[in-house]
């Protein structure tokens, strides 16, 4: 698991970040998750894991195996991409670690500080592959839901206005869902899973329902939310071209069932804009990872 | 949204025109045909009796048949609300409990599934008439709310229950804020046909009371107005029944569309 130079020192700025947030909040008592922490995740040492997922497999009631020995550290401030054909289990890693599913082996280690709050809720983002709102509520009543199930509503109206105007819908806090372009309903969905200020934030192939134009835009609004906010974002995608624009690192994982292929660090600096799509670099780049992603999955045919 | 042409505006004003003027034309045609059937065939009243009579017998005969229109709506209001409060109390009840939905489900089917003309003389014996009259109206109207509301709660979108799962929702709040509201237009649905359905239901239980029954809601008046060959006073006892049932239906397309119209698209009107 190597990491790229400019990487490496993206990661290094983000502690210097994620040190500011720690003197705000008061230190927590360790709790029964911090000895889930094996040692090499200790939190003192710089770009340790967020989250750490060793051999971690999934298989279904159904006898579908999704994951096999699937592995993968995710640092602290990195925008990590996981690409791979669709049904290869990416989506179900992504659900794994949001805990909105078990996995049948391996383990999964949390940094410190993203161990369990006192509601059982850990502090994540999650953004679906459909937009997901409720459309029985306005956009501010959407994206205030996260605040309102962890029991945060008082600070409620300044958070969700900040939410809303850092995705650029600022005045649609009153419409409904129905009455937005499906641009705007994933940026809606990007402002919920952001309103509560998540460390990390976990994305399942947001953008793969939008048009071109209107993705490309979302691309770009999201490097530039990830570089002002200091996220760690770790973005499902099938698209190559799209883990090349936006990754730091991309993961590519073998068809059913997933496990890592390889990984492939994409060495070029944030802000990254239009230019790259069309330049050299940007092409090498996605012709490396369309070859990995074949040797991939031609690598299931041999045993 | 789109820019209104005028032309659009003056055909939708003309649709809106032309669906409220025919139905009252063909209303009034109807009238015509049946008044001139009546008078050119010489038809005596007590067989087929003209409109203008009938509606004089409304006027004539208020007093009687206000009186059996407010306990035949009194009941039918009481089993609407039952059927409401009913349907979609045992629909959450399930919801929460798979082993209650086991054991009772099937007892809801069979209890809707039985023609209520063949329960109501048994109801009548063991309850009083007004009370058998009111569990006949009941029975018929709350499946649809239950069988609605079922479906309502269980047609959720996963992605929504992973999401609330993700921030620690309790039980309750998947309950209020995202079950019940995504089954509404569905409990709205159940509810629209449970109006008709409670009117029928009081309809049928009076008319199996008989006079049994406390003998003075609307279908008994029909059947005592049938035994005392009162043919015009049957017609207009059958009208107050029918607008009844048209306000029922209105009042409850009207809730329906105030509930819905910001979000649910059966409210939105289309711009083509």
């Amino acid at each position: 698991m190597r990491l790229g130079g400019p990487a490496a020192a993206g990661c290094a700025s983000l502690v210097v970040g994620r040190n500011q947030i720690r003197y705000k909040t008061p230190v927590e008592p360790p709790t029964s998750e911090y000895r889930n922490a094996s040692d090499r995740n200790h939190p003192s040492r710089a770009g340790a894991p967020i989250v750490a997922l060793d051999r971690v497999g999934k298989t279904f009631a159904n006898g579908v195996v999704a994951l096999e020995g699937f592995s993968l550290d995710v640092r602290p401030g990195e925008f990590v991409a996981l690409l791979g054909p669709s049904g290869c289990g990416k989506s179900t890693a992504l659900r794994i670690i949001a805990g909105l599913s078990e996995p049948t082996s391996g383990t999964i280690a949390w940094s410190r500080e993203q161990g369990a709050g006192a509601s059982g809720a850990r502090h994540i983002g999650f953004v679906f592959q459909e937009p997901t709102l409720m459309p029985w509520a306005t956009v501010a009543a959407n994206v205030r839901l996260p605040l309102k199930l962890m029991g945060l509503e008082p600070d409620a109206p300044g958070r969700v206005d900040a939410a809303l105007a850092r995705v650029g819908l600022a005045g649609f806090a009153a419409s409904y869902p129905r009455e937005l372009s499906g641009g705007m309903k994933m940026r809606t969905s990007i402002a919920r899973a952001l309103v509560t200020e998540p460390e990390l934030l976990l994305m399942d192939e947001p953008f793969a329902a939008l048009d071109e134009i209107t993705r490309f835009r979302l691309n770009n609004d999201l490097l530039a939310l990830w570089q002002s906010l200091h996220k760690t974002v770790v973005f499902v995608t099938h698209s190559v071209f799209e883990s090349v624009y936006l990754a730091q690192r991309i993961v590519v994982m073998t068809p059913r069932p997933g496990r890592v292929f390889t990984e492939l660090a994409i060495d070029v600096a944030h802000p990254r804009d239009e230019r790259f799509r069309t330049s050299a670099e940007y092409a090498a780049y996605s012709r490396r990872v369309s070859e990995a992603l074949a040797d991939a999955s031609g690598s299931v045919q041999v045993p | 949204m789109s820019v209104a042409k005028p032309g659009d505006d003056a055909r939708a004003r003309t649709d809106r025109v032309f669906r409220v003027l025919l139905p009252i034309a063909v209303l009034a045609l109807g009238g015509i045909a049946w008044h001139l059937v009546v008078r050119i065939g010489k038809i005596p009243p007590y067989l087929l009796p003209g409109p203008a009579l009938v509606l004089s017998t409304l006027v004539s005969d208020w007093a009687v048949l206000s009186a059996s229109l407010a306990v035949t709506l009194t009941t039918t209001l009481e089993a609407f609300l039952l059927a409401a409060i009913g349907g979609v109390g045992l629909a959450v009840l399930f919801n929460q409990s798979r082993l209650i939905e086991y054991s009772l489900y099937p007892y809801a089917v069979i209890l809707q599934v039985t023609p209520i003309v063949a329960i109501a003389p048994l109801l009548l014996i063991y309850l009083e008439p007004q009370a058998a009259v009111l569990a006949c109206a009941w029975i018929v109207a709350f499946f649809p709310v239950l069988a609605n509301t079922t479906l309502g709660l269980n047609s959720i979108d996963h992605n929504l229950v992973d999401l609330f799962r993700l921030y620690g929702a309790t039980r309750r709040q998947v309950l209020w804020e995202l079950k019940l509201p995504a089954a509404l237009p569905y409990i709205l649905g159940g509810l629209k046909i449970a109006g008709g359905l409670s009117l029928i239901g009081a309809v049928v239980a009076e008319i199996a009371a008989g006079s049994a029954g406390a003998g003075s809601g609307l279908a008994y008046r029909i059947v005592e107005s049938g035994y005392r060959l009162n043919i015009p006073r049957m017609f207009a006892a059958l009208l107050l029944l029918s607008v009844a049932g048209i306000v029922i239906f209105f009042a409850l397309a009207l809730l329906s569309h105030l509930l819905l119209r910001r979000w649910h698209e059966s409210a939105i009107v289309r711009e083509v």
